[in-house]
């Protein structure tokens, strides 16, 4: 009894402590924003990584998911007969919840890890302590543009996951269902509202912050040897995954509850 | 220049240094000898910053590491890294001329390419491997990249962490002769770390062994022979038996 409950009290302070070390490391990454040197070409190079290499992926995961959610709500909706709801719930599901997640999802797959893997092999081979002794800060030429380009870039590609994933809906309906295909296109514009939108592109750079610290913050703080980077790799990608799924919740509430 | 007292580190219970005493003049080649994992890359580290000593003091040009502004602390510095340490998204002579092309040491791009191509030229590696990523390389030719990224900037301290290991005699012939030639044309302050005895006799003009967590010899290399110690006999005559344990 009392071992479990020392066990569970060691548990809430290392996750405290943990806890206190991501904040810290988060306010420190965001503080060098406002002070020189910068790297632009490292940003340049970032958002190639994040952004446009990323677009694929994402493309393909909105298609289907759009895809997908349309004949759900289609067969779900003829329960009650409400067929016709489709391209509303399709707009609202992939632009609210949807597209948001699961693009925040895959950035947690595709640069999370790539992020943690290249930083934490860095530490091992001692190329970060060879950057500090070039005078160059390792949060401000690695943490900083790769964070930065991850805030801007996963917003954009999460506004085109939307899009591409109602198209994907709207190919469903259209050519699957038997939607009319002018009508399906004005139901959706006509119900989106901007706060969706709004939402939407802000979860994305919410999630983006986020895969972008968990992939530097793990990374930077990989133990030694190839079983290091293959841990900082795991545990970076699982943070980030739980902490977009986490802000999800939060986020929602704070723009739906009203 | 550098001064080291009392510094003691240990990783866990392993105490690695356990109260380091360091003296290196202005203008010197120390060599630091002493058996494998005895510390001496820490002791590198330490004077960096690169690792905090828990206790003792580090003295550079007459001030304390630890309070110094590190960007132009560390700018006075080359450092030769054990294993190299290039980066590896970068191309060779991105790599030679890395602290020339951004920071405080910027200079425009053709003249940073020039100078890294004079400093690979000067370890003995052509144009040819100036464009190819480190990992085209032979481990040799990463050192010898790893060598002329340290004295890119014309530093005034370099640290050298095993420069020949790993190079064939005659290579290690010409870094053995860059090295001297740094210090004695340039003035540099270099402190070297080697397994190869006969660098040690090419580099040193002072000789430190470290066994067990201090310096067990410090003096000037024309006295290694002669200094009587056991244990530095031992290691500069590559003894199996004697006072240093050898797990067997
Ligand atoms: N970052 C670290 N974390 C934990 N232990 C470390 C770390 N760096 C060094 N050590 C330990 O410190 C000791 C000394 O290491 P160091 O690399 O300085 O040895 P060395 O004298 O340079 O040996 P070698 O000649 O083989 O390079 C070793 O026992 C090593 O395990
Ligand atoms: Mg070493």
């Amino acid at each position: 009894m009392i071992r479990a409950l020392a066990w569970l009290g060691r548990l809430t302070l290392g996750l405290i402590a943990a806890l206190g070390r991501m904040t810290l490391f988060v306010l420190e990454v965001f503080s060098h924003l406002f002070r020189p040197p910068w790297y632009p070409r490292e940003f340049g190079n970032a958002v190639m990584s994040v952004g446009w290499q990323s677009l694929p992926v994402v493309g393909l995961t909105a298609l289907f998911t759009g895809g997908a959610l349309a004949l759900q709500i289609y067969s779900g909706g003829a329960r009650f007969s409400a067929e016709a709801v489709v391209p509303q719930i399709v707009a609202i599901g992939m632009v609210r919840e949807l597209g948001p997640v699961l693009v925040g999802l895959m950035i947690a797959a595709r640069v999370t890890s790539s992020i943690a893997a290249e930083i934490a092999t860095m530490k091992v081979t001692e190329q970060i302590d060879a950057l500090v002794t070039l005078s160059t800060h390792p949060m401000k030429y690695l943490t900083l543009p790769r964070v930065l380009a991850a805030t801007l870039t996963v917003p954009v590609l999460v506004g085109i996951g939307d899009v591409i994933g109602i198209f994907g809906g709207y190919v469903v309906g259209v050519y699957r269902l038997g939607f009319n295909a002018a009508g399906y296109l004005q139901n959706t514009v006509d119900f989106l509202e901007a706060l969706d939108i709004l939402s939407s592109l802000a979860k994305g750079a919410v999630f983006g912050a986020l895969a972008g610290l968990a992939g530097c913050y793990y990374g930077l703080n990989s133990a030694r040897g190839a079983m290091g980077v293959g841990r900082a790799t795991k545990s970076g990608v699982v943070a980030a995954a739980v902490l977009i799924l986490a802000a999800n919740f939060v986020l929602t509430e704070v723009f739906f509850s009203a | 220049m550098i001064r080291l007292s009392q510094v003691k580190k240990s990783f866990g219970d392993n105490h690695v240094l356990r109260g380091i005493d360091l003296e290196i003049a202005r203008g010197e080649s120390m060599v630091v000898i002493g058996g494998s994992g005895t510390g001496k890359s820490v002791v590198l580290k330490c004077i960096l910053g690169l690792m905090t000593p828990e206790a003792g003091m580090i003295e550079v040009g007459g001030q304390d590491v630890s309070r110094v502004s590190r960007d132009a602390f560390l700018a006075r510095f080359g450092m030769l890294f054990q294993a190299s340490a290039l980066f590896d998204s970068l191309p060779v002579w991105q790599n030679v001329a890395f602290r020339l092309l951004r920071g405080a040491q910027k200079r425009p791009k053709a003249e940073a390419r020039a100078i890294a191509l004079t400093k690979l030229r000067r370890v003995g590696l052509g144009p040819e491997v100036a464009e190819r990523l480190p990992a085209e390389l032979s481990g040799g030719m990463q050192k010898r990249v790893g060598l002329a990224r340290a004295i890119a900037a014309d530093p005034e301290i370099i640290f050298f962490d095993e420069p020949t290991t790993g190079l064939d005699p005659i290579m290690a012939g010409v870094i053995n002769d860059l090295i001297r030639e740094i210090v004695t044309e340039m003035g540099a302050t270099a402190v070297t770390i080697t397994h190869d005895m006969s660098s040690v006799r090419a580099i040193a003009d002072r000789v430190a062994m470290l066994h067990h967590g201090k310096i067990r010899w410090a003096g000037p290399v024309s006295e290694i022979d002669q200094a009587g110690d056991p244990y530095l006999d031992q290691f500069i005559n590559g003894r199996a038996e004697g006072p240093i344990e050898t797990l067997r």
